[in-house]
Parts: C-alpha cells; sequence; structure tokens
C-alpha cells in the first residue's frame, strides 16, 4: 500500500489503512513535515510505513531519543504546531522521559509515538518491554495505550487536540508492534469530542469587567506576561494593552519577546536572575496583572514579599493555576488572547507620572545589565550581545541550562515572541542544542543560536551528528568555562567556596566539531570573538564556536532563594 | 492562603477506562494529597464510574485538589459535597473476638447501632455495620475492649440530596 492510496474522507468506511498508516495521515492532517526519531524493533512497521511517506514527511533521525524529544519541542515552540518524536519500546521511550517531562513543565505540545511490544506479548516481561503509559503519567498530560488499529483514528485525533489545545502539553501514544500492522476501516474522526475535557474560551465577561475596574483604578499595576502570550499568540494585544493603557510589563523567563524589549514599557524579564528594576517593580507594585503566568517560585522569590499590596489579575487558561501561589482578586480563566480582546477596550489611559518616573529612575540608578571591563578575558556576556549586533536583534537563541541561560535572556533584547526559547520549568541541560535543531528546521533560512554553556552541551553533543548529516545550519556559541558555571556560582556563594563536582577538564569543542563534520572554530580574544560569530551568522551551514570565556564570571543580578524581590545582589563591580 | 484542615468528600465521575485509577491514585501521591477513603464503582451510566473521595486539607488545598482532578482528561466531573445537604454512608465488616457468654451483650451493642451480626464462629463473630463514618467510629470505640481481630472498613460513597446529579458538578473555575 503506498501513500497515495490513503483517503481523507471523513465519511463511513475507507479503504483499510495499517494502524502505521493512519499515523502518517494524522501527522499530515495536523500540517506537520518533520518528526523526529529512532526506529527500533518494535517500531519497525512504523518506520516502513513512514518509508512510504518519506516524500511529505522528512524523519529527522536523532542521536539519541532525548534529542529527538527536544528538537520536536523546539520545533514546537517555533512553529506553534505539535512536535512529533518517535522511538521504539523500552529503552527508546524511556529516553524519551526528561523530554516529556519538559514539554509538561513548559506546556510544550509533543505527540510522542512510541512503540510496544506486540499485543500478545505485552505483560509479560517481554525483550524490551517498558509500561511507558504507566511511566508517563505524571509527565504527560494524556497517554494511550492503543491496543487496536480501529481505535488509532480517534486516538491520534485526540493526542493532537489534546496536545495543542487549552494548556497545551505532551500526550504519548504507544503502539504495540503488530498494531502498526493491523488494518482499519475506520475513517479519521471529523473532531474530537472529548466529554472531560472542555478548554475555556474566552473568559468570564463580568469577571472581565471587574478586571478592568481595578487596573484603571490602580496607580501603579504592573504587567507580568508569561509562556501563555506566546501560546495563545496574544503578543499584540499584549502591545495593545500596555501601550494604550501606558501599563508598564516585565515578563517571565518564558515570557521573554512577548512585549518587545526595546520599548520604553519594557522591564525586562524578572526573578531569580531578573533584572533589579523588574524585581523593585513587583515589591511596589498595586496591581499585579499576571497574564499567561503560573507564578513560579523561581519568578516570584518570597510570596510575601512579591506585590504585598498588590490587587492581583489572573488571566489563565488552566483553572489551576489561578489561586495557587497567590490570593486573586480577579481569577479569569481563559485564552489569553481572546480575553485580552475583551479586557483592551475596557481599559483607560492613564498617565501615572510618579509610577513610571520611579521604574525609570531605578532603571537609571540599577542598570543590571552593564558589561564590566575585562581586559584579560572574554565575558561570557559579551558573546550574547555580539550575537545580538551581527544578527541585527533578528535571531531565534536557544539557551541552554545555567549560567548561559541567564545571560542569553539577559543581553539580547527579544522584540517578538517566539525568538528565546529555553527549558525554564524543568531545567534540562542538554536541552539547547537538539532544540536548536527543531527550531531551525522549523524555521528554515532563519538565523537559529545555540547559546550553550560547555557542560550542557556535553550532555547531548551527539547531535552534533545530525546537525551535520541533515545539513541543518544551526550555529552554536559555546560559553566555555571550564565549569558547571552555574553549581561553581552556588558553592561560592552559598558553600563558602568549598567546590565540588563543578569543574570540567574539556575536550578541544573545535577539532571535535570538526570530527564530527562541522566548522569548528576556537575563540579566545574579544577580536576573534566578533569576526568569528560575523562569520558564523554569514555562513550557510551549522558551526560551532568554542568561545573560552572567564571561568568564574558570576551572573548577576541575583536573589537568594528564600529571600524577596527587595533583597537583589547586584554586580559588585 | 491558610484556614483550617478538615475532612472533605468529593464525589467524581470518571471514564470506566483501564488506568484511571491510577492517573487519580498518581496524581493524588504527586501532589501530597492525603486520602482517608477512596470508593469506586459502577454509576447510572454505563461506561463510567463514579468514585468518591474523603481527603483533608484545607479548602483551598481541597480546591486545588479538586481542580487538579478535573484536568485528567477521563474525569467528567467533580464535586465536592462537603458544604452540600448530602448522604453519606460507609459500610464496615468488623470480626470481634467473644465468649460465647459475651455474644449477647455484643448482639445488644451491634443493635443499638443498627449493626447485623453476618456470621457466628466458636469464639468470634462477624457485625456488618452501615453508616455515616462517625457512628461507625463510635462502634469501633465501643466494643474495642473485647478485642477487635479483623476490621474492613469501604470507604465512603455520598450523594447529594435533591435532584440535582453529581455529574451536572464541575469544578471548571
Ligand atoms: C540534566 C541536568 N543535570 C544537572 C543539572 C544541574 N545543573 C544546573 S546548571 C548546571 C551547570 C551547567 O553547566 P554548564 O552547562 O557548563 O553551564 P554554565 O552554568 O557554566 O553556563 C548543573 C549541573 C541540570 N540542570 N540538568
Ligand atoms: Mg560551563
Amino acid at each position: 500500500m503506498t501513500a497515495s492510496e490513503s483517503n481523507g474522507s471523513t465519511n463511513g468506511a475507507v479503504p483499510a489503512r495499517s494502524g502505521g498508516q493512519v499515523i502518517c495521515e494524522a501527522i499530515l492532517a495536523e500540517g506537520i513535515d518533520v518528526i523526529f526519531g529512532m526506529p527500533g524493533g518494535a517500531s519497525l512497521p512504523f518506520y516502513d510505513s513512514l518509508y512510504h511517506y518519506q516524500d511529505r514527511i522528512r524523519h529527522v533521525l536523532a542521536r539519541h531519543e532525548q534529542g529527538a524529544g527536544f528538537a520536536a519541542n523546539g520545533y514546537a515552540r517555533a512553529t506553534g504546531k505539535v512536535g512529533v518524536a518517535t522511538s521504539t519500546s523500552g529503552p527508546g521511550a524511556t529516553n524519551l522521559v526528561t523530554s516529556m517531562a519538559n514539554d509538561h513543565m513548559d506546556s510544550v505540545p509533543v505527540v510522542y509515538i512510541t512503540g510496544q511490544v506486540a499485543r500478545p506479548a505485552i505483560g509479560s516481561d517481554a525483550f524490551q518491554e517498558t509500561d511507558i503509559t504507566g511511566i508517563s503519567i505524571p509527565i504527560t498530560k494524556h497517554n494511550y495505550l492503543v491496543m487496536h488499529a480501529d481505535e488509532l483514528p480517534r486516538v491520534m485525533a485526540e493526542a493532537f487536540y489534546l496536545a495543542k489545545s487549552g494548556r497545551p502539553g505532551p500526550v504519548v501514544v504507544d503502539v504495540p508492534k503488530d498494531v502498526f500492522l493491523e488494518e482499519t476501516t475506520v475513517p479519521a474522526p471529523d473532531r474530537v469530542n472529548l466529554r472531560g475535557y472542555r478548554p475555556v474560551r474566552a473568559g468570564n465577561l463580568k469577571m472581565v469587567r471587574r478586571a478592568a475596574e481595578v487596573i484603571n483604578a490602580s496607580e501603579r499595576p504592573m504587567i507580568m506576561a508569561g509562556h501563555g502570550v506566546d501560546i495563545s499568540g496574544a503578543a499584540p494585544e499584549l502591545f495593545e494593552l500596555a501601550t494604550s493603557g501606558n501599563i508598564p510589563v516585565v515578563t517571565t523567563l518564558h515570557g521573554v519577546g512577548g512585549f518587545p524589549e526595546t520599548h520604553p514599557l519594557s522591564f525586562g524579564m524578572l526573578g531569580m536572575h531578573g533584572l533589579a528594576y523588574a524585581n523593585f517593580a513587583m515589591g511596589e507594585t498595586d496591581c499585579i496583572i499576571g497574564l499567561g503566568v503560573r507564578f513560579d517560585d523561581r519568578a516570584v522569590g518570597k510570596v510575601d514579599e512579591f506585590g504585598p499590596n498588590a490587587k492581583v489579575v489572573h488571566i489563565d487558561v488552566d483553572p489551576a493555576e489561578i489561586g495557587k501561589v497567590l490570593d486573586t482578586e480577579v481569577p479569569i480563566v481563559g485564552d489569553l488572547k481572546l480575553t485580552l480582546q475583551a479586557l483592551m477596550p475596557l481599559i483607560e489611559h492613564r498617565e501615572r507620572r510618579p509610577w513610571i518616573g520611579q521604574l525609570n529612575e531605578w532603571r537609571e540608578n540599577h542598570p543590571s545589565l552593564d558589561i564590566p571591563d575585562s581586559p584579560d578575558t572574554v565575558l561570557p556576556q559579551e558573546v550574547v550581545r555580539s550575537i545580538y549586533d551581527a544578527s541585527g536583534g533578528d535571531a531565534r537563541v536557544i539557551a541552554d541550562v545555567g549560567q548561559n541561560q541567564m545571560w542569553a535572556s539577559q543581553h539580547f533584547w527579544y522584540e517578538k515572541p517566539r525568538r528565546f526559547f529555553s527549558a525554564g520549568g524543568l531545567g534540562p541541560m542538554g536541552y539547547a542544542l537538539p532544540a536548536a535543531m527543531g527550531v531551525q528546521m522549523g524555521a528554515p533560512g532563519e538565523p537559529v543560536w545555540c547559546v550553550t554553556g560547555d557542560g550542557g552541551l556535553l550532555i547531548n553533543i551527539q547531535e552534533f551528528n545530525t546537525l551535520a548529516a541533515e545539513k541543518i545550519p544551526v550555529k552554536v556559541a559555546i560559553l566555555n568555562n571550564a565549569h558547571l558555571g552555574m553549581i561553581r556560582q552556588w558553592q561560592q556563594f552559598f558553600y563558602e567556596g568549598r567546590y565540588m563536582g563543578a569543574f570540567l577538564d574539556n575536550p578541544d569543542f573545535a577539532k571535535v566539531a570538526e570530527a564530527f563534520g562541522l566548522r569548528g572554530v576556537s575563540v579566545s580574544s574579544r577580536d576573534e570573538l566578533h569576526t568569528a560569530i560575523a562569520d558564523a551568522h554569514a555562513y550557510d551551514g551549522p558551526v560551532v564556536l568554542d568561545v573560552h570565556v572567564d571561568r568564574v564570571e558570576n551572573v548577576y543580578p541575583m536573589i537568594v532563594p528564600g529571600t524577596g524581590v527587595r533583597s537583589v545582589i547586584e554586580d559588585p563591580r | 492562603m491558610n484556614g483550617e484542615s478538615r475532612s472533605h468528600t468529593l464525589v467524581a465521575m470518571v471514564a470506566d477506562h483501564p488506568g484511571v485509577l491510577t492517573r487519580v491514585a498518581s496524581m493524588f501521591r504527586r501532589r501530597g494529597f492525603n486520602i482517608a477513603s477512596l470508593a469506586v464503582g459502577n454509576c447510572e451510566e454505563p461506561g463510567y464510574s463514579r468514585m468518591t473521595i474523603e481527603v483533608r486539607g484545607t479548602d483551598d488545598e481541597v480546591k486545588q485538589f479538586e481542580k487538579q482532578l478535573y484536568k485528567l482528561v477521563e474525569v467528567i466531573t467533580v464535586r465536592d459535597l462537603t458544604d452540600v445537604s448530602a448522604v453519606q454512608t460507609e459500610t464496615a465488616l468488623v470480626r470481634v473476638r467473644v465468649s460465647a457468654a459475651d455474644r449477647p451483650v455484643l448482639a445488644d451493642i451491634a443493635g443499638i447501632f443498627h449493626g447485623e451480626i453476618v456470621d457466628v464462629g466458636r469464639d468470634s463473630m462477624i457485625v456488618q455495620i452501615t453508616g455515616v463514618s462517625e457512628t461507625i467510629d463510635r462502634f469501633l470505640d465501643v466494643i474495642a475492649e473485647y478485642g477487635i481481630d479483623e476490621l474492613t472498613r469501604t470507604g465512603v460513597v455520598a450523594m447529594a440530596r435533591g435532584s440535582k446529579a453529581s455529574r451536572n458538578g464541575s469544578a471548571r473555575g
């Protein structure tokens, strides 16, 4: 059977298709053209279907299933579509677990197709049998073990719908080997009908009116914008709300770019390594307008000092996030974009001179983003700044986890949504390289920069092979500080300099890159840096820049865990 | 976010799929909710079950629990019956150690609590008692001196009074 024999009709019986073919058709129906994975015994029949669909679905062979999962996450975040990753049973599926947990924490829509041992073998501890649906219950939005091909058309439609609707998240579809092969004449459903799942659309109008009253009456309002802005495509509405109401904006790590960071009303990112003035603002505001945020502890710090005198207006699509952390004056459950459209016309423009004046004064006196002089070493911040300059600010930047992540968020001014990507919730080192692969596949032709630590790179460095084999032109900038830098910083600050397991004995990453068939460049001076970054930016293939940066530079500002937004430690220099 | 911790009774209608109980139990455990009892069985609609869950917590904590429960795709509705007029009942089977001489006394006590003697052995008997949990607790307290050999309780099942079915309740906001 070939792809052309498949049938898109949804009425009545359709020609028999194999389970594997049903999955391919469902992927195509979602408008997805790339999937990431690694085959194995239990998923070989699915790969046989993919073989017949290769003209329409590109399969990128990752070199580790975790890489496939993170790449699907990057693809989803760059495009707004659902990402797809696939693996075999047992070890293939368990290698995806970190990626599932990561999607779950960051509300990223990914559908995982995992192979399972054939039905008669399930429950017998067969070779490579692992209960992935059992394992993934707490780290997925939902999951399925498909015991009959007749269920697959419905399950695939549900899986995509669940992944992308409401608060997005990962969905696992575990398919026994013989179900991939089994034929079905059941058509794909016209629409999904899940009785226990009805995501809310626009927020309650009465509540929206109350929100407007509270906001209009406030003297010191602050918008706190999160990942929900990206997810619901609400950046234009957020812009309108902030500018027409004259309301200043801070963002969470995942909200970065939801509001243009060079706009006078933007006060940057808040949180543990947020800008000092963004955090001061949250201490003094009288009205927190939380838009698509979950008031995560890394963003909020000590709850008692976070807007202690503020009324909270909270709009989020997930009812369980509302009132979870802060007492909420105006709770609104709804899609952010639709809800803001209803709210915007009710918001009055107010001057709020003293408040905006105060914020600007803080910004003046607590610059947070000045890069100190460093005659002998290149500072990691400069690398990010150099990428900003070379790309004219128009690049997609994927950060890994650790100090590099904070510098990548701070020293680049993101003007648009879906430009900065970081695994903020789970914080898995090794995210950046494979995620950048996925972002690049979702944004072909656009400059994509992976900013990673030396430690994090090593966790998924095997994906250098994928970059080379698939000619994915990601630019990798390694902030090589020869340390697990964030660990070293914490041991310096909180363990009196007792460094344990913080030092890295690195290989020559430029040579490693070359061995993988990539262009590798070693950089250790400021002049080399700017040239190398400009060259990389201009080059149309993958490049790895091993930038030897200052080994002991710390991330500032910093709010010590357990303290509040007012006790920011600023750069002592 | 504080308030007093107390026992709440929630009723959830769930799809009768394999694994639903695991999902619900996994969520309890992960979020640190303390389940006092959980009873599951068929309900009026084929393909669905009804769960009655007794959970301890402050009102805010239980509200969060209710929302997290409702987030599970296979959970159709959730309703907190704690502060609504509802019928709540539970059954216990108790094997009490008892000599032949003491049997009549025990039978008397069981009678007062509307319990029924469902089995008699040489030196023990089984009492079946149905009622609100507090009644069962009191009964157990009274007979404790005889020695309870074995005890099993079903957990509470509950239903709101009046004509509104629990499947109409939900935890949407
Ligand atoms: C998989 C994983 N293991 C461990 C950690 C804990 N951790 C957080 S940051 C960090 C150091 C990261 O070092 P590096 O990648 O070199 O980045 P740097 O902080 O130096 O920029 C570690 C070990 C983690 N976040 N993820
Ligand atoms: Mg490092």
